[in-house]
């Protein structure tokens, strides 16, 4: 219940006000993108790397494709991968993160050591191998993404709740004979929210230039499909005649993140406290 | 020959409220003033302001600071460090956060030095400031970190860095909060001893009233900014004539006079809601209308008394209301601690924390633990309520042996026993709206459902004397005082036999102390509860507990009566805690 009251009140503090519209702006941009693209964004309709104008807001691509069109639906790819990916990261993260944390059994040594070692492989390489292994599938490629997070956000939940469980309100749920499972929820979950939500902005950045490196690769989402990381991979070449190739699609990836953490930064800003915050101080 | 003046300092928030208004002083060489207030009252920020420094936020708005002939007000930042440390210094309240963990605590005094007077011969003076403080004065002891050092020894190290340039004035900020009793007596004894030998003028903040009064020769109170009474601090104990004075003497217990304590109705005011008359007002029992129209000038009465109240005839006399301690029959035990041990686990090595400790506590009776930090009262505490499993030894309840993890007892036995923690600031749920908090407990342990929780809630905040408005907030947007209720309200939610308080009031104020004691002696009558207080402070024993375990180095080593314990104490280390106890009554 405190959650989904904080969930409501997040969105009046300024700067979350900012981020939720920008937030909703980008939604809106890849639901109805497509719609009203120009064109067919793989279809070839002009000559490769015109400027913006004659016809092309955005110019044209190494291919001579339309850059606008290739943007307005190249967000949903990434986006709905990167999210996920990200999303599953968390669950993961958090689960494992927590009960390392609160646990003071051989559990902790055990599941930290093994995220050691998920953190030693490079993040490439490791999904360079699993694509190998075991093929080139959306599923795999977002749980492989997922795994490369797993492990910094599982120690940096697992520190946040050492801190925690020292405390009184833990001891005294403790005391009051409460089970594990709704010490973790109740009591230590909502206070490492606000740490965790801190890098979940940036971890989202990290998981579409993870994919788009994929991409690049020639591992992830193939071409001709139209994705504003493969985008910036296929155009870089061509930055110097025809920057917007690069540019549009890196802007609007720059866009999300801020937009992202702004949403974030407000949701743990407004764990703890009531709105009714200035009146209460009168 | 003065020092020190302070001429009608006022210092505002850059926002435009005053923080602190009309403060106005003298203090010659070896004279100390003890300046006295509770959280809020501005005695910090004046006391920073007199070394030129004010927080961010915070300016001189009106007045003049005169230190040894120069001035303070007014000056450069550039011209503020010349006087900083060699004229006037500081002594901060917290020694481990204001020692450089990663210098050593020779190199620190020494920087000091070298700062203001860089061609003295350090090594040779520094080792004469450790010296003069009682340090040992080796290069081997001035070559440790301050990690090294015991809570005592760093106080002395900061002390020393003051001192090292012999400056007139010194601003000692609460330096003895957080010491033991003990090792705060000797500091006290030995800070007397400097001042005379170094003809030092001290100006001592503290809100502890029966601190200050083993040292300082004038007090000066503050309340919400302003001063409400200054003058010789012997009659001003004695016979206080402002009504904020007399509710403060009134709350501060007394090791050596246990008597019932009086809080002040009310609760202090934040800075943006101090009132246009005296600030004091809405709490003053001597209320008239003339209080509320215009702020009271400070008012000379006799013998260098100054009092900040137009109606400052009718302040009462102190009179103390001793209590009685009734001796009781021995009922059947409640609670029965036997033979316990208890240990913690450090670096592969077994520190024993308790060891055969064995006690019992009557229905509706307040037990006291009394020790020392690292008695070990605490761990007995927690292996009480379950948080600690015990290497030896079992506690029972009504006489059945008592599971000795929380989780493996019954909900009965958990539900009897409650406890309440030290530090208010986390012992509720930052996340948890107060309600949830106090509702949960009774869902856990009494299986009501959310709504029934709920209607009790508003019952239980009135029982803790707390409006119902305040069920909605989070513990943030509470004070100290009203955290530890909630708190105690959360405990009593379960509808215990047994509450044990450990430490609860060491981190509020005295007049919030005094009302939070009053509530724990009401719910004793009212509700027939029986508390285990644990606790180093030997006043707030005398003023609520009925019998008392001293604990040292976890074994108890005299138990008895309140009364015939704490005037006649017959082992060797009560009688230390007692002496060490700082009293007001020896003063009057």
């Amino acid at each position: 219940m405190t959650a989904i009251a904080a969930r409501m009140r997040f969105a009046r503090t300024g700067s979350g006000r900012v981020g939720v519209t920008a937030t909703l702006l980008l939604l809106a941009l890849i639901l109805i993108g497509p719609l009203v693209a120009p064109h067919d964004p793989a279809a070839i309709v002009g000559i490769p790397l015109q400027r913006p104008g004659s016809g092309f807001l955005l110019g044209t691509d190494g291919l001579g494709r339309d850059v606008l069109s290739r943007v307005l639906w190249g967000g949903r790819s990434i986006i709905a991968l990167s999210v996920v990916a990200t999303g599953l990261a968390y669950l993961v993260g958090l689960a494992i993160g927590l009960v390392a944390g609160y646990t003071r059994s051989l559990l902790d040594p055990v599941l930290m050591r093994a995220m050691d070692v998920l953190l030693a492989v490079p993040p490439l390489l490791f999904l360079l191998v699993l694509a190998t292994g075991a093929g080139h599938s959306v599923v795999v490629l977002v749980l492989g993404v997922a795994t490369v997070h797993v492990p910094s956000i599982a120690r940096i939940v697992r520190a946040a709740t050492q801190s925690v469980v020292v405390r009184g309100y833990v001891e005294a749920a403790v005391a009051r004979g409460e089970r594990t499972h709704s010490i973790l929820a109740r009591e230590i979950l909502p206070n490492v929210l606000g740490t965790v939500l801190a890098d979940a902005g940036i971890r989202l950045t990290g998981s579409i230039l993870i994919l788009a490196s994929v991409n690049f690769l020639g591992l992830g989402l193939q071409p001709p499909r139209a994705d504003w990381a493969l985008m910036i991979s296929e155009n870089r070449g061509g930055i110097t005649l025809q920057p917007w190739a690069v540019a549009a699609p890196a802007l609007l990836i720059a866009f999300l993140t801020v937009a992202v953490n702004l949403v974030a930064d407000a949701i743990a800003r407004s764990l703890g406290t009531s709105l009714d915050r200035r009146r209460i101080a009168r | 020959m003065n020092v020190l003046s302070v001429d009608r300092l006022r210092l505002e928030l850059v926002s435009g409220e005053t923080v602190v208004d009309d403060v106005s002083f003298e203090l010659a060489a070896g004279e100390a003033l003890g300046l006295v207030g509770e959280s809020g009252s501005g005695k910090t920020t004046t006391a920073l302001a007199l070394l030129g420094y004010c927080r961010p936020g915070v300016r001189v708005a009106a007045g003049t600071i005169e230190v040894a002939g120069e001035r303070v007000t007014g000056r450069s930042e550039t011209d503020l460090r010349r006087l900083r440390g060699r004229v006037i210094s500081y002594v901060p309240q917290d020694p481990a956060s204001a020692l450089n963990p990663s210098v050593r605590v020779g190199e620190q005094v020494a920087g000091v030095l070298e700062r203001h007077i860089p061609s003295s011969d350090v090594d040779r003076v520094v080792a004469e400031t450790f010296a003069l403080v009682q340090l040992p004065s080796s290069s081997e002891f001035r070559r440790r970190f301050p990690h090294q050092l015991s809570g005592g020894q760093q106080q002395r190290v900061a002390i020393a860095a003051a001192l090292v340039c012999r400056p007139k004035v010194v601003v000692m900020d609460e330096p003895t909060t957080g010491l033991d009793v003990v090792t705060q007596a000797n500091l006290l004894e030995q800070i007397a001893v400097l001042r005379e030998e170094l003809q030092l003028a001290i100006v001592y903040v503290s809100h502890d009233l029966a601190v200050v009064a083993s040292l300082a020769d004038r007090i000066m109170v503050m309340y919400a900014g302003s001063v409400v009474e200054d003058g010789p601090a012997a009659p001003l104990l004695a016979r206080p004539t402002h009504p904020y004075t007399f509710g403060l003497l009134a709350a501060v217990p007394d090791p050596a006079e246990p008597r019932t304590l009086r809080s002040i109705p009310g609760v202090a005011l934040g800075v943006d809601e101090r009132p246009s008359g005296c600030c004091f007002a809405p709490r003053c029992p001597q209320r008239i209308s003339a209080c509320t129209e215009a702020v009271p000038p400070l008012l000379s009465v006799d013998d260098g008394r100054r009092v900040r109240c137009i109606e400052w005839r009718r302040t009462p006399a102190l009179v103390a209301e001793l209590r009685q301690v009734a001796a009781r029959e021995r009922a059947a035990p409640l609670l029965a601690v036997d033979g316990l041990r208890a240990e913690h686990a450090e670096r592969g090595r077994r520190l024993v924390a308790a060891s055969s400790v064995s006690f019992e506590v009557a229905p509706g009776e307040c037990v006291a633990l009394v020790g020392e930090s690292g008695s070990g009262k605490t761990t007995i505490a927690r292996c009480i309520a379950g948080l600690h499993e015990p290497a030896a030894g079992r506690v029972l309840l009504d006489g059945t042996p008592l599971a000795s993890r929380a989780a493996s007892r019954s909900r009965d036995a958990r539900q009897r026993i409650q406890i309440v923690f030290q530090n208010p600031y986390d012992s509720l749920n930052p996340r948890h709206r107060v309600v949830d908090s106090i509702a949960r407990p009774m869902r856990v342990l009494r299986g009501l459902s959310r709504r029934e929780a709920a209607a009790e809630v508003a019952a239980l905040l009135e029982r803790v004397r707390l409006p119902a408005k305040l069920a909605q907030r989070f513990p943030s947007e509470l004070s100290g005082g009203e955290r530890q209720r909630v708190a105690i309200a959360r405990a009593l939610a379960t509808k215990p036999d047994l509450l044990v308080c450990d430490e609860i009031t060491s981190a509020l104020d005295v007049s919030v102390q005094a009302a939070v004691l009053e509530l724990l002696a009401e719910l004793q009558i009212e509700l027939g509860l029986a508390l285990l207080l644990i606790t180093h402070d030997l006043g707030v024993v005398a003023s609520v507990a009925d019998r008392v375990l001293v604990l040292e180095r976890g074994v108890v080593c005299e138990h008895g009566l309140v009364v015939p314990l704490l005037s006649h104490p017959e082992h060797e280390y009560t009688r230390r805690l007692v002496a060490a106890a700082p009293t007001l009554v020896a003063r009057r």
